[in-house]
Order: structure tokens, then C-alpha cells, then sequence
């Protein structure tokens, strides 16, 4: 019987063996053929954007090649660079994605500790609970939000319609949830008896938060951080409803409001407003990366 | 450094006793090993002392003073993990040092207690190393450094073996054993291997189904088990269980084991179970080692008969042979140029000096 069993199993076995290695060869070739073909279907709009910032007003509306470039130009860069409203959208936008990054950080750091690890009553339905919040969409809620601000308004007399800072509260609505939920994740990868070693060795909950979990989970943190930045960064929807005033706009409100006239597009420049507004994301991705792929958990314990 | 006692201490999850009232008194230096299956309590019982879970009923002392609601940290103990929980951002020296430092404890001192810790453990190579960069034991070894520099009243290990290779678990089950001769700190040591429990225990205390069965010197169990679950865990290969009666037989008294098979006991074991009712079902308890290959001269109390083998395995130093006394499966400890063989008949000898007697239906010993 088992003699038997085994005379089946080696040609079988054999078979296997050589259609597995073929399968991998042509999952190989296909996976490549999607990632150029992704990659290029990506790379177009921002090469086409970068042309386009290279060109004069008169050759982007001439009808020439409009891939290539022939009478290369900074003028839209030195143009946009010298304009006191464009930097002004830009410190806008910095200043408030800095700000909501760290509420964000702020909030969600000690939320995520707190509903991963200190097991309260409710804390699983709370867990869940935060991140219901994250799926409702902006464009539902900038009505209501717009009631409640106008209503503190009327009643506290602080002016917070047409200002760039009630935006710094606004903003942690759609990331303080996120990032909270995917902390949850990362802090509740990190064994148990990592807290209650520490808790033996004499930390409090805040000692072993700062001290044990925020370093070991840094990578994840990091991960919540740019998105967080990206969230503020781009939000296009609640800065166009809640600020009207020049001087109050975000870079992408004040690319599409200043620099589009009645119908007439100024398209070398807001191309180049465009690609100087995605530089920083691009810049912090650019450094973060390695440290957001790197893991250090490693070690922590037999894994 | 401190004793420790538990007092009638339950543990309720729900509706599921795992600790069900618990007496325990550990004296100051003592080595207590917790020793049973997956499931026995155990564990509980060592992460209660440690203050990791909440005792339901009863009392914890560390060094006289009930510490019932004391958080862990301010119980001054030491605890070692499984998978040793070593903090991974941090190098050897730090991860031994982050209790004193939480204590803001003077540097130099911090320092002279990691030093005197790593040379004790052999690591002070490794000190400036992140926990990844070590193998198994090593980490092990800093799990112990960082237990070791708190100097506290005890120490508190949890299963710290399970995850090492079967010779490293030796080389560390010795270092374990050194460490104590040296610091001589209260340990309480968790662990489902009867051998570490045998091996590093001045007292052992045998666990199961939340109860413990029985307290005593690694010897004393072994002897003198109280219970069938302990005789049965305590040794190994285990101890046989053989069904059997008490006859009385020409003013003697005797065992009958199967049809064939009865001995007469020995004068000292035959005053205790003279009192036992004849009826009673009951089991000969007989460890491997007391049934070997007979001699042609046998001592008083050494009884031999035949019996055909089914399998044998040769260790070595000895052959372990197995064979059925209507249908029970029997082993004894043959010396391996006894000649046995699988399916060959042999003639045993059993040493009913050390047999025991227990109660079929209760499981005592009697």
C-alpha cells in the first residue's frame, strides 16, 4: 500500500515541481508587464505637467508638439516664486499641515495606546467606532461643519469662517480616525510582555508609551505621519468651503482661484504651481521611505 | 530578598476557575519550581505574585506585607519571559539598566550593577548590542541581566526555556542553577518539563487542573508521590499503572496482576496494605527502572516472570522495552546486553521494594 503510494507520488511530484518554477517565470513577466504600464500611465500627467511649466504662455497656446519643448522657459518659476500671494498659499498650507500633523500625532498616539492596550469596558466597540467615523466622506460633512462653525461664531463672537486656522481644526476629522486605526494595528503587533516588562521594571503607562512603544512602533508612526501631512496637505474640498479671502487660501484653492481668470487658464503657471505644491510630499516620502519600510521590531522577542 | 506566601488564592475568568484556592509558603532563598500541563494554572499563579493579573479571592505576601492591590512595580520583583521581552530599540546595557534609570538611581551605580551582571552571565561583550543581533541564549542571558541589576526580592520566571534548543535548555538550566548559588534571590520558576522542575528545584510544586497536588523536594516526589497524576508526571519514561487486587495466600499476603501473574509482597509493604478491603480495584504503580532483567540470584522482594516483548529501544546506557500484561502497556529498564528483542520472550524481574499502591478510583496513594 504505501510502496504503491509513493511510485504515485514521485512523477507527480516531479510534474509539480517544473510547472511551479514556470508559473513563477510567467507571474514574473506579467507583474512587469503591469508595473511599466502602471508606471507610465502614472509618470505621464506629471512629465506633461513639467513640460508644460517650461513653456511660455505664447508656445503652450501655439500648436506645436505639445511634448516636447522648444523655447525652454523659468519665467513661470521665477514668475510664481516672486509672488508674495503664491508664497502666502504656501505658507498657508505649511503651516497648517504642520499643525494638524502634530494635533493628529497628539490625539491619536495616546488614543491608539489607550484602546489597544488598556483593555476598558467598550474599548473594542470604541476601536471600531473611530474608524466608522473615517467613512464618511468630506462632502457630506462640510454642511454640517459649516453650521456648527457659523453657530460658535455667532456665539462666541471668535471669528473662525474665512480664517486658515479653523482649518487646523477641521483637518484631525479625517486623520485623527485613520491614524488612530492604524496605530491600533502597530501597537497591538508589539508582544504583550514588551509593556509588561516594562511595567515590572517600574515604567508608568506613560513612561512605557514614550519610552517603549513610541520607538518600537516608530516605522508605523512615521507611516501615520506622512499620511496624515498628505491628507492636509491636499485637501482641496474644505479649504475651498471654509476660506474665501486671498490672503486666508491653501496652495490648492489659491492655484485654481487665482490663477484661472473668468475662462481664461493660465496653464504655465498653475502647472508650475502644481508641481512646487507636490514637491515637499514627494521631498518627505523621498526621506522617509527607508525608515518607514525598515522594521524594528526585529529582536523584540523569539519571532 | 523575601519570602513569599499565597493564601487559599483563586483566579475566576468569567466562569472558568484556572486557580482554584491555593496555599503556598515560599521561605526567603528558596528555588520553588511550578511544574504541570498546559493549562494547570501555573502561569496565573506566577503572573498574580508578579501583579500582572488580579487575584479573585485570597492572599499574596511578598516579605510579610499583603500585596493584593500593590501595582508590580512597587512590589520589587524581577520577572523572565518566554520569549524574554527584551525592549528591541534599546542595546544590552540599556535594556538592563531601564528599571534603575526609571529609578533615577545614581549613573555610577548604574553602571557598576550592569558590569557586575554581565560579567556574572558572561555577556559583557554584548553589551553595547541591540537585542536582534543575538542568538537564543544570549538573550536569554540579558533577560536574566535585567532581572539581576534591579536586585529585588524576586525573582519571577516564566517557561524562560521553552523557546531554546534542547541543548542550549541544558547549558542554560545549569547558568540558571549557578545564578541562584550566587545571588541566592527567592525565585519562583514556571515550567511544564518535570526534568528543569526535578533539576533546578530546592522544592517542587506539582500543579493541575488548577490545584496543586503535591509540595516537595525533587526526591520526595519522585519516591513518594501522593497522587497518581504526580506519580504519573514525575519521571520519565512514566510510571507503569498496572491493574490488581490483594489476595490473601497461605497467611501471606499477595498481588495478583493477571491470572498467571501474582507475588507475594514484601514483609514491610504487606503491614501497610493488610488493613486495604480485598475487592478493591487497585493499581501497582512500578517506575521503568524497577523492572529489568532477571538474575539468576534476587534479592528479597524481587520477583521475576515471563513475559513476551513488543517493541524495544535500545539508548545506549539501557534498553527501554515495552510488553502488555493483559493489555495494559507495561515498561521496564533492561541493561542493553540483556539480549531483548522485539517480540522475543524475556524473563523480567520487578522490584516490589519500590512499588506503590494507589487507589484506582481516587487516585491516591496509598
Amino acid at each position: 500500500m504505501s510502496t504503491l503510494s509513493i511510485d504515485k507520488a514521485g512523477p507527480t511530484r516531479k510534474v509539480k515541481l517544473r510547472s511551479m518554477s514556470r508559473d513563477r517565470t510567467w507571474a514574473l513577466r506579467w507583474s512587469y508587464f503591469f508595473l511599466v504600464l502602471f508606471a507610465i500611465f502614472f509618470l505621464i500627467p506629471p512629465v506633461y505637467m513639467l513640460i508644460t511649466s517650461l513653456k511660455s504662455s505664447a508656445e503652450i497656446s501655439a500648436a506645436t508638439n505639445p511634448w516636447w519643448v522648444f523655447h525652454p522657459t523659468l519665467s513661470n518659476y521665477v514668475e510664481l516664486l516672486t509672488s508674495n500671494q503664491f508664497l502666502r498659499f504656501f505658507w498657508n498650507s505649511s503651516i497648517i499641515s504642520i499643525v494638524v500633523v502634530i494635533v493628529t500625532m497628539l490625539i491619536s498616539i495616546p488614543a491608539a495606546f489607550a484602546l489597544a492596550r488598556m483593555k476598558f469596558w467598550g474599548s473594542a466597540t470604541l476601536a471600531t467606532g473611530v474608524f466608522l467615523t473615517y467613512l464618511i466622506p468630506d462632502s457630506l460633512l462640510f454642511i454640517p461643519l459649516f453650521k456648527v462653525l457659523a453657530t460658535v461664531q455667532e456665539f462666541t463672537g471668535i471669528p473662525l469662517l474665512n480664517r486658515w486656522y479653523v482649518l487646523v481644526f477641521i483637518y484631525p476629522t479625517l486623520t485623527v480616525p485613520f491614524c488612530t486605526w492604524i496605530m491600533i494595528g502597530y501597537f497591538a503587533s508589539i508582544p504583550k510582555e514588551l509593556d509588561e516588562a516594562a511595567l515590572i521594571d517600574g515604567a508608568s503607562w506613560l513612561q512605557t508609551l514614550t519610552r517603549i512603544f513610541i520607538p518600537v512602533a516608530l516605522p508605523g508612526l512615521i507611516a501615520a505621519t506622512i499620511f496624515a501631512f498628505t491628507v492636509s496637505w491636499a485637501q482641496f474640498l474644505y479649504p475651498l468651503v471654509f476660506t474665501t479671502s486671498i490672503d486666508q487660501l491653501v496652495l490648492p484653492v489659491g492655484i485654481t482661484t487665482t490663477l484661472i481668470k473668468g475662462d481664461v487658464f493660465n496653464w504655465g503657471q498653475i502647472m508650475t504651481g502644481a508641481l512646487l505644491g507636490a514637491a515637499p510630499p514627494l521631498i518627505i516620502y523621498a526621506f522617509l521611505m527607508d525608515y518607514y519600510i525598515a522594521g524594528l521590531t526585529a529582536g523584540a522577542t523569539k519571532g | 530578598m523575601a519570602d513569599v506566601a499565597l493564601r487559599k488564592v483563586v483566579k475566576r475568568y468569567d466562569d472558568v476557575e484556572a486557580v482554584r484556592g491555593i496555599d503556598l509558603d515560599i521561605s526567603d532563598h528558596e528555588f520553588i519550581v511550578l511544574v504541570g500541563p498546559s493549562g494547570c494554572g501555573k502561569s496565573t499563579t506566577l503572573r498574580m505574585i508578579a501583579g500582572l493579573e488580579d487575584i479573585t479571592d485570597g492572599d499574596i505576601m511578598i516579605g510579610g506585607d499583603v500585596v493584593n492591590d500593590v501595582p508590580p512595580k512597587d512590589r520589587d520583583i524581577a520577572m523572565v519571559f518566554q520569549n524574554y521581552a527584551l525592549y528591541p530599540h534599546m542595546t544590552v546595557a540599556e535594556n538592563m539598566s531601564f528599571g534603575l534609570r526609571l529609578k533615577h538611581y545614581p549613573k555610577a551605580e548604574i553602571k557598576a550593577r550592569v558590569t557586575e551582571a554581565a560579567r556574572l552571565l558572561d555577556i559583557t561583550d554584548l553589551i553595547d548590542r541591540k537585542p536582534k543581533q543575538l542568538s537564543g541564549g544570549q538573550r536569554q542571558r540579558v533577560a536574566m541581566g535585567r532581572a539581576i541589576v534591579r536586585n529585588p526580592k524576586v525573582f519571577l520566571f516564566d517557561e524562560p526555556l521553552s523557546n531554546l534548543d534542547a541543548k542550549l535548555r541544558v547549558q542554560m538550566r545549569i547558568e540558571i542553577k549557578k545564578v541562584h548559588q550566587k545571588v541566592r534571590t527567592t525565585t519562583v520558576y514556571v515550567t511544564h518539563d518535570q526534568v528543569e522542575a526535578m533539576t533546578l528545584a530546592d522544592r517542587v510544586v506539582v500543579m493541575n487542573k488548577g490545584r496543586i497536588e503535591q509540595i516537595g523536594t525533587p526526591n520526595e516526589l519522585y519516591h513518594k508521590p501522593a497522587t497518581r497524576f504526580v506519580a504519573g508526571f514525575i519521571g520519565s519514561p512514566a510510571m507503569n499503572f498496572i491493574p490488581c487486587r490483594l489476595e490473601d495466600f497461605g497467611g501471606a499476603l499477595q498481588i495478583r496482576l493477571t491470572d498467571r501473574i501474582a507475588f507475594a509482597l514484601p514483609p514491610a509493604r504487606a503491614a501497610r496494605y493488610n488493613a486495604l478491603p480485598r475487592s478493591e480495584k487497585l493499581l501497582l504503580g512500578i517506575r521503568p527502572e524497577h523492572l529489568t532483567e532477571s538474575h539468576a540470584h534476587l534479592g528479597p522482594g524481587v520477583e521475576s516472570f515471563d513475559t513476551v516483548l513488543d517493541v524495544t529501544e535500545p539508548m545506549g546506557m539501557e534498553t527501554l522495552v515495552y510488553f502488555g500484561l493483559e493489555g495494559t502497556p507495561v515498561c521496564g529498564r533492561v541493561d542493553p546486553n540483556a539480549g531483548a528483542a522485539d517480540g522475543a520472550p524475556m524473563r523480567l524481574a520487578m522490584d516490589l521494594n519500590n512499588m506503590h499502591l494507589l487507589n484506582e478510583a481516587t487516585g491516591a496513594v496509598l
